[in-house]
């Protein structure tokens, strides 16, 4: 009967400092958060509608094949990254994208970037294992 | 136990037979997927990577979780001695994520995505998945029937049942615009639901792997104990809290970060206790070494060990910037939804055709062969991807950067054995799926 009563006592504890946390942060979201352009939005349904992240990373989460494309707007630029979705590679199919949805996806990227730096090398370690961003 | 429940094939083990298609099915994607690793015009017209991968991906995540259920559904009238709540009621949950399967299968094979990693399905085929898994939660709550003096994995399968039900409605809050506005938030609320979804359907197989023990050693007396309780509650305590591991490169709040890193580190009492106990584990091993399904647990032990060590490097955060987007993440997910969960899930299902009046596979020939085949193959497709990893860790950190092009062609050879060990490994599980699917009632093979 004590035993039970301990067990029951742990699991709620612990229950309500999950939903605890879950809520706070959903309060609580780690960027301000404001309305984005509707071109942003489009831009990224596009990318889930092509499932973009079957190849792609953002912040180091994604598929493999193809690169991070987190900053890929500021270190290669709008021109570059629409001829790579127009034309092609060999592990990647062109896609016939109209103007419209090239300029979404353009300004998704572009947001994205915008976010912060997804670079691995711009972390310090710290002596407890922690690391800082440059 | 398990003396009511001899019934020939009761409708709980089409969940079994389901995920075991589900699998072989699954292993097939993975290799098309991995040629296409090395001459990516492999049916690209036809399955290119965008599809392969969610299909390989869905079919493995079905696979753990219809199997995850189907033991548990099964179990539970085992522990019980009684019948489930509602038979019809599990024949409908069924229903539902069989329809959830097929419309996802088909939509990715249309090319109709709008999800996200993982769950690239359009948003409305997440609705049988709930419906179903609101009905497991009311059979699995209604057949148990109370709390009071249960052992341990009746509390991991009703953590399990009600975690998985509240992360998968977490990993769709991005549909409410506040939370998908901004990429940083989106993608901490998706990897806070990500990391504990999979504690969740681990909650329902270690349960069950526990049970699974009690019944081969015939001691009811670990289930019940005090350390029992302790070690579920740290593996409650991971789900809840470490998620963040997932995020550190991401620019977000850093008590997240803080807070996962302290609660990961718990898990070296775990590593610990393993090796702690590793010499009476192995007594334990020889005593049932005669035993087909506890052939699968032994392996899946050695996978713990394997997979733990390599969870608990990558949960420092020091560390964790180098293996972070690396192939390194792909093979502690290989290890830990194959070497661990399929391994504990085919040595259940074994035990659970066994108990349905199925002739008993004895453990040689062809079972051997696909037993030791799929280990031995797994360890060095996950060498191969550690390799793969280190090497694009070592990329990702170079003061100047070849393109990413030029990195992967030099990574060809390790995607060559990483091909050779994965075609290996699938014929070792289709061997072992094909018998145990194969394996005809009593009545039958007499």
């Amino acid at each position: 009967m004590r035993f039970d009563t301990t067990i029951t006592g742990v699991f709620a504890t612990l229950l309500i400092a999950f939903l605890g946390y879950s809520f706070y942060l959903y309060a609580d979201l780690p960027q301000q958060n404001g309305p984005v352009s509707p071109q942003v939005a489009q831009g990224k349904l596009l990318w889930q509608q092509h499932n973009c992240s079957a190849c792609h990373q953002v912040y180091g989460l994604g598929g493999y094949l193809g690169p991070d494309l987190t900053n890929v707007y500021s270190r290669r630029g709008s021109d570059f990254i629409r001829g790579f979705l127009q034309a092609g590679v060999n592990t990647m199919p062109a896609f016939h994208l109209s103007e419209q949805d090239m300029e979404a996806l353009l300004a998704y990227l572009k947001n994205i970037d915008q976010s912060g730096n997804a670079d691995p090398r711009q972390f310090i370690p710290q002596t407890y294992g922690h690391i800082v961003q440059r | 136990m398990g003396t009511l429940y001899n019934d020939k094939t009761p409708f709980t083990r089409v969940f079994l037979f389901t995920g075991l298609a589900l699998m072989a099915v699954g292993l097939i994607f993975g290799l098309i997927g991995g040629l296409q690793y090395l001459v990516p015009s492999f049916l690209k017209a036809q399955l290119s990577f965008d599809k392969i991968r969610p299909l390989h991906v869905s079919s493995m995540v079905f696979w753990i979780i219809m199997a995850a259920m189907g033991c548990v559904l099964t179990y539970i009238e085992e522990h019980t001695g009684r019948k489930l709540y509602s038979a019809r009621l599990a024949k409908v949950q069924f229903g539902f994520f069989l329809f959830a399967i097929l419309s996802i299968f088909s939509s990715y094979v249309m090319r109709i995505f709008g999800g996200r990693e993982y769950w690239e399905f359009p948003p409305m085929l997440a609705i049988p998945i709930i419906l179903g898994w609101i009905l497991f939660l009311i059979n699995f709550l209604l057949s148990i029937r109370t709390l009071k003096n249960q052992p341990v994995y009746v509390w991991m399968w009703l953590t399990g049942v009600f975690f998985f039900l509240f992360t998968f409605l977490e990993s769709y809050l991005w549909l409410i615009p506040y939370f998908r506005n901004n990429v940083v938030n989106d993608m901490t609320i998706q990897w806070k639901s990500y990391g504990s979804i999979v504690g969740s359907w681990n909650m329902l197989i270690y349960g069950s792997s526990i049970f699974f023990m009690d019944k081969i050693s015939g001691d009811k007396k670990y289930s019940r104990s005090p350390i029992a309780f302790a070690i579920y509650f740290l593996g409650l305590f991971n789900l809840m809290f470490n998620w963040g591991h997932h995020i550190y490169t991401l620019p977000t709040h850093s008590f997240i970060k803080h807070i996962s890193y302290a609660v990961s580190m718990t898990e070296l009492l775990l590593l610990g206790r393993i090796i702690y106990l590793w010499k009476s584990s192995l007594s334990t091993t020889q005593k049932h070494y005669h035993q087909p399904g506890y052939r699968f647990m032994a392996a899946a032990d050695v996978w713990i060990f394997l997979n733990l060590i390599l969870a608990i490097t990558m949960s420092v955060p020091a560390i964790n910037i180098y293996t972070h987007g690396t192939h390194i993440t792909v093979a502690h997910a290989m290890g830990t939804t194959i070497g661990i969960n399929s391994m504990i899930l085919l040595a259940m299902i074994y035990d659970i055709m066994a108990n349905s009046g199925r002739k008993i596979i004895p453990f040689k020939q062809s079972l051997k062969f696909g037993y030791w085949l799929a280990n031995i193959s797994l360890f060095v497709f996950w060498v191969a991807l550690i390799i793969v990893g280190i090497l694009k860790a070592r990329w990702q950190m170079s003061v100047d950067q070849e393109p990413f092009g030029s990195m992967m062609s030099q990574l060809r050879p390790f995607f060559m054995i990483f091909l050779g060990s994965g075609t290996t490994l699938a014929i070792g599980f289709l061997t072992v799926i094909s018998i145990l699917l194969t394996q005809k009632p009593l009545s039958q093979s007499t």
